[in-house]
């Protein structure tokens, strides 16, 4: 077990080393004058000056590089323009409200998507199995910003059913207490039921926006598999020894068929943490999604390349859980590191 | 000839592949010649019509500027088609090129072009697009690179996978025993060879373009107003969905979803003529 | 004979339904099989062998259907028992054993724990039991370490120790009747003898009935009491092992042990008759699938297919036999 969750993370150090690299070059690597971006559309030449040689862009290439790695190993992503607060600060407080919503969209998705594909292919033909065909064909075409609007339209305006998009909270009630950062957990653990009720209306249209979203390739995968394990040899010796079509399907069937949908978790979270901003943006949920949308329309440089770094390195870390969980399941990659 | 009619025998077998070809020839013709057929000039301002509810006059309604939507609509399909399209080139040049080289030669251009190719795929792929448009610059070039930089690994891997295999194969060894150059051989013969499964693979991420490129110009990135785009539409019509003025967002979103939905079926039934094997 | 046999065949026919049409698959099948006997069923590949196994045994590919005929099996006609009653009787009464043993078994569960399935679905263990049992069917399979091995997963095994974990698993419930479809095909030479014998003994230990589906006739003659000869989805010959190779009756029997030499057989010889199998799909085949490349076919043999005693225990389904 050990040595399977040393041998993921050695393989997740060049992608780091990749994103650094890239992130770095991409705060360099700006047309125009660098300072000029991170000293703010209205600065003065002299200012500009000033910030130039306090961000060390007068300095060599090479030498800037070492002084990013030293800066990110102090955890220091500058500041913004618009607060003048340290970047990773706003990061780390805005975090939760969209790990929140992310793990709500992702959990959602997967108790929708996943029975629907093992129905599908269980029952091949009925309308269990049309309507997952309509729901992966159709899910992949959909803009996420769009259904968000869509639903804020029908089920905000219309119905009257979910309440004004305008963020985690309404602005009766007060956050609860800060333990994790995530509101339905706090409001759940320190009893507070009304806030909890009100975190969970306010984070319903989002997170079932997000959710649809990355349905299709998880439902698409999970059928796609299941009807790829239901027709191998190891079922039908199964069902040759008069196993139950429950232990069938569940026990044998499944859970090989997982694993393939392990794998596709890998790249739902890449769609998921794009569609994360724009979720945000219509909700106007308070992420650091919004934080980096807000921030590339004031020209402030600084927000969006800490908001890009975290994302990746929440991404690699991501990937590396899905790499382990995956070791777990399926015993032949574990025995045979 | 033998593909033709094996063509029209996919296509009887599945009619709703006809349907994504003939969607395809309305959104071409939209985008050809939009700015001819449309009813109004898209620019045109009008305060006295604003906000007004889709009628006979105005098909799609007018915006908050008074402005025609169904003729704004008809004349973006021109630059969200011609942006997609551009950086699926793009990235099918710079992905097919690296690619293939990499599969036929193995070596350092594998390793080098798998490095990179890895690197890219480290990132969630629309924050590196907004990242890249960022550093670069808010204009349009900057969307189209930055889409065909994030569909880079997708079509380096597939044409890594498809050189590798025709290596050995015949034509190949043919090619090489005529005296032609490796580049030759490379350029001349196994890229041709794997077009049809590029094309697949084109049509399969355009719909996946036009919605990168929707998604980035949504949160202000690359396309300014007062120019008409889908996706600009949209972030322009949400800030009246509150106030119940559905139609500013509600048709540019619809003609994007069908855009998308319509080159996703023409991948597939394209893959189905080409490899019927590889359905799913 | 006059005791019941242990599964006696009536009149099978099946059908599978493809894109180019209804292919009548298996036509008429009828044979016994006794307590106690082992019988081979032999042929070319795509003569039916498999079908008609996967059709008794309840497990045929969807696009299959049943359209007559009986298997007589424990009193009751197992085509005709509802799907649920089927499936306890599968694995309990009777079992199958298939090739390729390393696809054929669950390639993520441990094998001890596949064994301990079948044993607590059937009732031949509880739960807490079943594990000990496991080890115990190991030994019985010959197993060396079972209690190290019945941790182990399939792919950490050889090809010869999975068919015996197959063995294990068809037989903890003690099965009135195996049929083993090609369990040797795969295997190297030695160890398809030991597989071989190992079956041959449990059985014998048990009274077990078993049908060995091959298509290897040295390995038929050397271990299955009585051998049936199928042909493009019909029985064409059923006799005694020792009869049929002394003197087989039908025409096509007859080339098969031509193409057999001594030691082993294989069907790669086959291609001394002339001829191949007959397009299953079209509806106008000959009542006698083999009439079509039969140098001893005459004007009687477009007649319904005779079953001809001509000798103990021996039936050969020709107008013009030997």
């Amino acid at each position: 077990m050990l040595k399977l969750l040393l041998s993921r993370l050695a393989t997740a150090i060049p992608s780091i080393v990749g994103v650094v690299v890239v992130t770095f070059m991409l705060t360099r690597l700006l047309p125009g004058d660098p300072a000029a971006y991170f000293a703010g559309l209205a600065a003065s030449p002299q200012a500009i000056a000033e910030i130039r040689s306090k961000l060390g862009l007068d300095k060599s290439l090479p030498e800037q590089f070492v002084g990013y790695i030293a800066d990110l190993a102090h955890g220091n992503l500058g500041n913004s323009l618009s607060t003048g607060q340290p970047v990773v600060s706003e990061i780390a407080n805005r975090l939760p409200a969209s790990a929140e919503l992310t793990l709500s969209a992702l959990l959602l998705a997967v108790a929708i998507a996943i029975p629907l594909g093992v129905l599908a292919a269980v029952k091949q033909g009925t309308w269990i199995d049309h309507l997952c065909r309509i729901v992966t064909t159709a899910g992949v075409s959909l803009p996420v910003f769009f259904t968000g609007l869509l639903f804020a339209y029908v089920f905000y305006y219309l119905l009257q059913w979910a309440p004004a998009p305008t963020g985690r909270l309404d602005v009766f009630l007060s956050p609860p207490a800060d333990i994790t950062g995530f509101y339905l957990i706090d409001s759940a653990l320190t009893g507070n039921l009304e806030t909890f009720w009100g975190a969970l209306r306010q984070l319903a249209l989002p997170a079932i926006s997000m959710a649809i979203f990355s349905l299709a390739p998880l439902a698409r995968m999970t059928r796609g598999s299941m009807l790829a394990v239901l027709g191998s040899d190891f079922i039908r010796t199964a069902r040759a020894s008069g196993l139950a079509p429950r232990t069938v399907v569940f026990t044998y069937a499944f859970r090989n068929a997982v694993l393939p949908v392990i794998t596709t978790l890998g790249m739902v979270f890449s769609f998921l943490l794009g569609a994360n901003v724009l979720v945000e943006t219509v909700f106007a949920w308070p992420g650091i999604g919004l934080y980096a949308v807000n921030a590339l329309i004031t020209s402030d440089y600084a927000p969006v390349q800490g908001f890009v770094l975290t994302m990746a390195v929440l991404y690699v870390a991501l990937n590396l859980l899905i790499d382990f969980l995956y070791g777990l399941v399926d015993p032949r990659v574990r025995l045979d590191t | 000839m033998n593909l033709l009619r094996h063509a029209r025998y996919v296509l009887s077998e599945n009619p709703v592949t006809g349907l994504a070809f003939g969607l395809f020839a309305m959104f071409l013709v939209a985008a050809l010649f939009g700015p001819l057929l449309a009813p109004y000039n898209p620019l045109q301002s009008n305060a006295a019509m604003a906000l007004k509810p889709p009628s006979a006059a105005h098909w799609f309604g007018t915006d908050q500027l008074g402005r025609d939507i169904f003729s704004r609509v008809l004349v973006a399909t021109r630059l969200d088609l011609t942006i997609a399209f551009a950086s699926v080139i793009l990235a099918f040049l710079l992905g097919a090129l690296s690619g293939v080289a990499a599969g036929y030669f193995g070596g350092w251009t594998d390793r080098v072009v798998g490095r990179l190719a890895d690197t890219i795929m480290a990132f969630p792929l629309f924050v590196l697009a907004m990242g890249i448009v960022a550093a670069l610059g808010n204009k349009v070039i900057n969307i189209v690179i930055a889409t065909a930089i994030i569909n880079f690994p997708l079509y380096a891997r597939v044409a890594r996978a498809e050189a590798n295999v025709r290596r050995e194969a015949g034509f190949v060894e043919a090619a090489r025993l005529s005296g032609n150059g490796e580049a030759r051989v490379v350029l001349g013969h196994v890229l041709p060879n794997i077009m049809p499964i590029m094309m697949v693979q084109m049509s399969l991420t355009m719909g996946y373009a036009i919605l990168n490129a929707a998604g980035l110009s949504f949160i202000g990135l690359g396309v300014r107003p007062p120019d008409a785009e889908w996706g600009i539409m949209v972030a322009e019509g949400a800030n009246f969905i509150q106030s119940g003025e559905w139609w500013i967002a509600l048709f540019p979103g619809a003609a994007l979803m069908l855009a998308v939905f319509c080159f996703n079926l023409l991948g597939d039934g394209l893959r189905d003529i080409i490899d019927p094997l590889k359905r799913t | 004979m006059t005791a019941v046999p242990a599964l006696a065949v009536e009149d099978l026919s099946v059908e599978f339904r493809t894109r180019s049409g209804t292919v009548k698959v298996l036509e008429q099948v009828g044979f016994e099989v006794d307590k106690g006997e082992t019988v081979a069923l032999v042929g070319e590949s795509g003569s039916g062998k498999s079908v008609t196994a996967f059709a008794v045994m309840g497990i045929l590919d969807p696009a299959g259907k049943v359209t007559s005929g009986r298997a007589m099996f424990g009193g009751a006609d197992l085509l005709a028992l509802p799907e649920r009653e089927l499936a306890e009787q599968r694995g309990r009464e009777l079992s199958m054993i298939f090739q390729n043993p390393r696809t054929a078994l669950n390639p993520i569960r441990r094998v001890g724990r596949q064994i301990a399935d079948v044993l607590v679905r059937h009732g031949g263990a509880t739960r807490p039991d079943a594990p000990r049992a496991a080890v115990e069917m190991l030994k019985k399979v010959r197993i060396p370490d079972p209690e190290r091995r019945v941790e182990a997963y399939p792919f950490e095994l050889s090809g010869g120790m999975c068919q015996r974990i197959m063995i294990a698993i068809a037989l903890a419930c003690r099965p009135a009747l195996l049929i083993a479809d090609e369990p040797t095909t795969g295997l190297d030479v030695t160890t398809q003898a030991v597989i071989m014998d190992l079956i041959g003994e449990l059985a014998h230990e048990s009274g077990m009935a078993t049908i060995f589906i091959t298509h290897d006739l040295a390995l038929a003659a050397e271990y299955c009491d009585r051998i049936v000869v199928m042909h493009a989805g019909h029985i064409v010959e059923a006799a005694p092992g020792r009869a049929l190779f002394a003197e087989p009756r039908h025409p096509y029997s007859a080339k098969l042990l031509a193409a057999t030499p001594g030691g082993t057989a294989s069907l790669a010889e086959l291609a001394s008759i002339p001829g191949g199998l007959p397009d299953l799909r079209r509806s106008d085949l000959p009542a006698c699938r083999y009439s079509g490349r039969c140098e001893r076919r005459n004007d009687d043999c477009t007649r319904p297919l005779p079953r001809r005693s001509v000798g103990d225990r021996h039936i050969v389904a020709c107008w013009n036999p030997l």
